[in-house]
């Protein structure tokens, strides 16, 4: 598994990952449609949190032993054997927000309007995820890890090196 | 010690069915629910032969109990609450006797007894039975009209009453009550709900939460009935069978066309009375899920597991609590030792609307060595609450603004100490940018199963 991982020296809070994000998630896939004439809006499952002149942009790390999943009440939550990928069926999803409770990266979001849950998906049926493939200054890093278990210690390197960057 | 359950088995039907030799399964689960499944999918991840025998007296594929309010507000059909894919016992190779109650448990010959007669005999026995709801004993409870509230059952039964019946008194204002009055209203039916505590939800959330949530419900016409309790429930002057109204405790009377008890469940330890399973409060586990009797595990809302706030072992009849214990007692009865993290109290609820997050301890009245750090609840919904202990994270309440209550819920479950950022804890920018750079950097790097060794590093 490889989720997208963020350089935060790196990213200016210019907050394209969200915006592309949501566009990818939209009916319409139009910039301007999909924000202007879409209801519900679509919305964006990767969020820049902007503290004290940090900028980290977060969203689901589809980590190897899923609180979220563990937690879901529904069986709506589940984690691709083959992919790694984490992902919500919407039909089963009942809002109830006990994932939301138990994700220590505060990476799930109320899709307030449908009363379910949205999460990064990592763009099925893309080459790389729209935040990566849009940001222009390349904070967002879509890192190949390989064996499972290296993603963590890839990602270290790459917040370490950023020190020097 | 208690004496073992010879007796009981020497009273079978025939001295034939006693010598015939019962068919065996290695890994035997009585329960079909969260922990049961659990379980079942933790065994098959260790031990992909092993034969597995799931016993439920629910004749279901395993559906999420949770849902059944959706299920009677007719929002859902069965289908689409099932836990798993219809074909996951096949899959898995497990064996599921649906339908059926086992009668008893003989733990010295390890065979179960099931009411049909059959017998099946095991290796390791994992006891997912659940919870019993209450019902307090009360003059008119066998009326028809009268029903509790844990099952698909219970709502089926609920759902086809419920269009002949207009108003409704739900005895209880905790987590059942509170999800059951939403499904009623969903139907049209006037709802009054009876809660014993000076507020509802009271041991899930704290009193200002409380407050909140009491709003939400008032505001869809509930009608909330606080220190109160039902004595008894009376027919109707027509037909006596029939409810036809309740009078409480303070002599007050109310015209009502169904009675529903919400008011919790009790772990359901019948099946190992007498045994030597030892039963406290529910049925009582190590941090392997192990029993005290060799073999036999426990999990869910039958057992008491580890409380990691409270440092005890509780039963916490929630979800969540039933699939983590129900994974680590499948892992080690598969033989893969795994010890449990423990767990919480822990809801989250969204109320009409209102969403809210609590978990740990949320309400510590007279400790005075914990620390409050409140938000106060704004127009626009939101309110936020840490309770500290040693400046570290023991209790949460999130409500309206619940996106980031994960990040604290996991500081708190990991045993952080916060006292250089516990100001930034009620901000609404709270995020892991709030964590100091180390602290940041380990959360973000580590892999859950990591996170315990990591625990005296922040120390």
């Amino acid at each position: 598994m490889r989720p997208v991982y963020a350089k935060e020296d790196v990213c200016i809070g210019c907050g394209l990952c969200e915006v592309y994000c949501a566009l990818a998630h939209s009916i319409s896939q139009d910039l301007i449609k999909a924000f202007k004439k879409e209801h519900p809006r679509p919305l964006a499952r990767i969020r820049v949190e902007r503290t004290d002149g940090l900028f980290l942009p977060m969203q689901c790390r589809h980590c190897a032993d899923s609180p979220c999943v563990y937690a879901c009440l529904t069986g709506a939550m589940y984690k691709d054997p083959d992919s790694g990928v984490v992902a919500v069926e919407p039909e089963k999803c009942s809002g109830c927000w006990t994932c939301i409770m138990v994700c220590p990266y505060g990476a799930i979001t109320r899709d307030i309007d449908r009363g379910i849950v949205a999460k990064c998906d990592l763009c099925p049926g893309r080459d790389v995820p729209a935040c990566v493939a849009n940001c222009p200054n390349e904070a967002l890093v879509w890192i190949e890890d390989g064996a499972a278990g290296r993603a963590s210690s890839l990602a270290a390197t790459a917040q370490e090196g950023i020190g020097g960057y | 010690m208690a004496t073992s359950t010879t007796g009981q088995m020497r009273q079978l039907p025939s001295a034939s069915a006693r010598r015939a030799k019962a068919p065996r399964t290695e890994y035997l689960i009585i329960g079909n629910s969260a922990g049961g499944i659990a379980a079942a999918e933790a065994i098959r991840e260790v031990d992909r032969e092993g034969a597995i025998t799931i016993v439920s007296e629910e004749p279901y594929l395993a559906y999420s109990r949770p849902l059944i309010s959706d299920y009677l507000a007719g929002e859902r059909s069965l289908d689409s609450m099932l836990l798993r894919l219809p074909d996951f016992y096949e899959r898995n190779k497990i064996e599921a006797l649906l339908g059926t109650k086992v009668a008893r448990v003989d733990f010295d010959h390890k065979l179960i007894e099931l009411e049909d007669g059959r017998r099946v005999a095991w290796r390791k026995l994992l006891l997912a039975t659940g919870g019993t709801p209450i019902i307090p004993k009360l003059k008119g409870s066998h009326r028809e009209g009268v029903f509790t509230f844990t099952t698909l059952d219970d709502a089926k039964k609920i759902r086809e009453a419920v269009d002949r019946q207009r108003k409704v008194v739900v005895i209880g204002g905790g987590l059942i009550g509170v999800s059951l009055a939403q499904a009623l209203v969903h139907r049209g039916v006037v709802v009054v709900m009876v809660e014993l505590m000076d507020r509802v939800l009271g041991t899930a959330l704290d009193v200002e939460a409380s407050h909140l949530v009491e709003e939400a419900l008032r505001r869809k016409q509930i009608e909330i009935v606080l220190g109160q309790t039902v004595k008894e429930i009376v027919g109707r002057p027509e037909d006596g069978r029939r409810v036809g109204g309740v009078i409480l405790e303070d002599g007050r009377t109310m015209a009502c066309d169904g009675v529903v008890f919400g008011i919790g469940v009790a772990p359901r330890a019948e099946l190992v009375k007498g045994s030597a399973v030892t039963v406290k409060r529910g049925i009582v586990v190590d941090r392997h899920m192990a029993t005290s009797c060799r073999g036999v595990y426990a999990c869910g809302d039958a057992a008491e597991g580890y409380d990691f706030v409270h440092k005890t072992n509780r039963p916490i009849p929630v979800w969540p609590n039933a699939v983590a214990g129900g994974q680590v007692a499948g892992y080690n009865m598969a033989g893969r030792p795994t010890r449990y993290e423990g767990s919480t109290g822990m809801n989250a609820l969204n109320c009409f609307g209102l969403s809210t997050v609590a978990a740990g301890l949320v309400e510590p009245k007279g400790d005075p060595s914990c620390e409050v750090l409140v938000k106060p609840s704004a127009a626009n919904g939101t309110y936020r609450k840490i309770v500290l202990k040693n400046n570290r994270i023991v209790g949460m309440v999130f409500v309206g603004d619940i996106e980031r209550s994960g990040i604290v819920f996991g500081l708190m479950k990991d045993g952080i100490n916060v006292r250089h950022f516990k100001e930034t804890l009620l901000s609404p920018d709270f995020g892991l940018g709030s964590l100091p750079d180390g602290l940041r950097r380990k959360r973000l790097s580590l892999p859950n199963s990591q996170r315990s060794e990591a625990r005296g590093n922040e120390e």
